[in-house]
């Protein structure tokens, strides 16, 4: 095991995936000479050449389309979006073209696109560079949706999704990319699919994913300094979701917290919510709680910002209205 | 620059081809039409009729190892890269031995196996994609070229310079056709752009770029092949604009008022079909025997499509369910 940053877990998958296979390339803004607004390819173009890690004009729909054209002609590629704001201009080619592919062509077309993008709000980037948009993705048959939470799960996740056959929705935050994690040595793949546990706990379930599972563990430790023990949950994909461990978990504890830092309308939480209703209603004994952002763009205004995303004493709230306990919210701040 | 035709004549092979291929998407389309108001083909059919040259030429110019990718207007585009007359009839009749086992239908043809990147449902869409197919060529170290069929109406979606300049500015081995039909949908050219000579919009960006007869099915050929070398020199990408005209509306049930009688009289009167007939006849010196054998055999072919197909089942809801599990 290795202490890396987020960012350089990344690189050492593309690095680890590029070397393994010839097919994986890399299409961006300023991802080969600048190594990427957030360094995750520094050193690729040196090391794979310019037919390899390519910098692109500034066109979305067009570079997201060539990676999915390149998928279905047999390659690996890997397109960098900035900003997942910006893989809006682009979601023609998401929906309509990568994800249908394998069902308009009876099973025989796949597509083993990975876009790789970053959300999330915070430094007051504003409306346009602080989305949270897993929903939209999670919406479309077809596609798959990671959002890594640790360095370890980073890795492991980029080198599965250039192994598997369907377009992947590389979901990573803005937040995450400097965070440090103990790292796997050797080959480390993480399949879809499949949750972990981050804290065993008996009391109350908090199912989180990306930044909000570092704040859901901060909520686990002051809610163990009230006495409560809680299970925290990181389903590392969204689609496919981990549902056995989730309605495993809230079979145990009888109370579920979902969190997320999209807005609450429509969100992924909302669906998670729908599926323990349907699958453990008779094991709960109190109704799932969600934690979301506010249904708002994101403001720039720094105090706003973090008002319009779920903070730490949010989670415990919540935790403690499951459990039918007042909010503490004096005794708390 | 237009190019003109019978410069070098093609060798008789390439002629009887093009003939053949001009007519097997004639009667496809044809035939494909009666099928659909008799009620046995659903959804949309956007005939290929009247433009026949281009897919024609175009494949024709092309080698095995390449690839295409098509529009929503595709089935021509099929056929002349040698699709299998019995799976396309199967598909639009929703079977499970379809292309598609059904799954697509007639703006979905795929066939990944022979380098078809598929008919698309999105105008524009299918620039990307056959520019990702020629990156990945390019990337695997291949020469193989692809074609991008596209049109009038794509041309003025931001696919088209996105892709196109990316092509450009990666040297691809990439031609893009523009099926110029002087209508997107049912709005002309002219109200569409001010410059309606598309092919200078390569021009504007750097690319190698002409102008041909689309109902000239030997300029289009001779075109295509020579663009197809220019690829494989490493001097791509090429644009084409190949000028023609559709036979009716934009799908069948749409009776194409807005098209002036004159107009269509003049391209009719430059049919592509009866022009590759014609070159056959002349410049490869084939008797009217030959050329009634070969459509004799063409309409068999389509014939026993159709038989074949009424004969398959179709895929079941069950299998369907099972197929959806983890999509």
């Amino acid at each position: 095991m290795r202490e890396l940053m987020y960012r350089e877990a990344l690189r050492e998958a593309l690095d680890e995936e590029m070397a393994r296979d010839p097919t994986v390339f890399i299409i961006g803004e300023g991802i080969a000479e600048r190594g990427g607004s957030y360094k995750v390819t520094e050193g690729l173009l040196a090391k794979y050449g310019p037919k390899r890690v390519r910098d692109t004009p500034i066109a979305e729909a067009g570079m997201i389309g060539v990676g999915v054209g390149a998928a279905i002609a047999g390659a690996r590629p890997v397109v960098e979006i900035l900003y997942i704001d910006f893989a809006m201009l682009g979601m023609d080619m998401i929906v309509n073209q990568a994800a249908k592919f394998r069902l308009m062509t009876g099973g025989e077309g796949r597509v083993p696109f990975v876009m790789r993008t970053q959300g999330g709000a915070g430094g007051g980037v504003a409306a346009q560079h602080s989305q949270s948009l897993e929903a939209l993705f999670y919406h479309i048959p077809g596609l798959r949706v990671v959002m890594p939470s640790t360095p370890a799960d980073a890795k492991g996740l980029l080198k599965y999704a250039l192994r598997q056959p369907d377009p992947v929705m590389f979901l990573e935050h803005k937040h995450l990319y400097m965070t440090k994690g103990m790292v796997p040595d050797g080959e480390h793949i993480v399949e879809f699919g499949r949750g972990v546990i981050r804290r065993a706990g008996d009391d109350v379930t908090i199912v989180a994913w990306s930044n909000m599972m570092p704040r859901a563990l901060e909520a686990a430790e002051i809610l163990a300094q009230q006495g409560i023990s809680a299970e925290v949950i990181d389903p590392r994909t969204l689609v496919p979701l981990d549902q056995d461990m989730i309605l495993t978990s809230v079979a145990k504890t009888r109370r579920a917290v979902i969190v997320q830092e999209a807005v609450r309308r429509g969100g992924v939480a909302s669906d998670i919510a729908s599926i323990i209703q349907e699958q453990a209603f008779w094991d709960l004994d109190a109704p799932v709680e969600i934690v979301a952002g506010l249904n708002i763009p994101i403001p720039f205004n720094l105090t706003l910002e973090k008002a319009s995303v779920p903070q730490v004493p949010d989670i415990v709230a919540a935790a403690r209205k499951s459990l039918h306990l007042g909010p503490l919210a004096q005794a708390a701040e | 620059m237009i190019q003109e035709t019978g410069r070098n004549a093609p060798s008789r092979e390439v002629l009887e081809k093009i003939f053949r291929t001009a007519w097997k998407i004639r009667v496809f389309e044809t035939e494909g039409i009666k099928l659909y108001r008799q009620g046995l083909i659903r959804g949309y059919f956007h005939p290929y009729l009247g433009q026949e040259g281009i897919a024609t030429g175009v494949c024709a110019g092309l080698k095995e190892g390449d690839y295409i990718a098509s529009t929503h207007r595709g089935h021509g585009h099929c056929i002349a890269w040698g699709a299998d007359v019995k799976k396309m009839v199967a598909e639009l009749l929703q079977k499970e031995t379809g292309y598609c086992k059904g799954y697509g239908g007639s703006m979905h043809i795929a066939d990944i196996s022979v380098g078809n990147l598929g008919a698309n449902g999105i105008v524009g869409a299918g620039i990307p994609l056959g520019v990702g197919a020629a990156l990945a060529n390019q990337i695997r170290g291949s020469d193989a070229v692809t074609v991008t069929f596209t049109s009038d109406g794509a041309s003025n979606n931001g696919t088209f310079m996105e892709s196109l300049n990316l092509a450009a500015i990666w040297d691809l081995n990439f031609i893009l056709v523009i099926e110029n039909n002087q209508y997107a949908v049912s709005t002309s050219i002219g109200e569409s752009t001010r410059e309606t000579d598309l092919y200078k919009r390569g021009t504007a960006i750097g690319v190698e770029s002409h102008l041909v007869d689309g109902n000239d099915p030997v300029a289009v050929y001779e075109l295509t092949r020579q663009a197809a070398e220019t690829c494989r020199k490493g001097k791509g990408p090429v644009l084409i604009e190949a000028r023609t005209y559709r036979h009716m509306g934009h799908h069948v049930n749409d009776p194409g008022k807005y098209m002036p009688e004159d107009k269509l009289a003049y391209y009719k009167a430059r049919d592509p079909v009866d022009r590759a007939r014609a070159a056959f006849r002349d410049m490869g010196v084939a008797t009217e025997a030959e050329i009634a054998a070969i459509e004799a055999e063409v309409s068999k072919e389509f014939e026993d499509a159709v038989a074949f197909s009424m004969a398959s089942g179709e895929v079941t809801p069950a299998q369907f369910r099972e197929f959806a599990v983890g999509y």
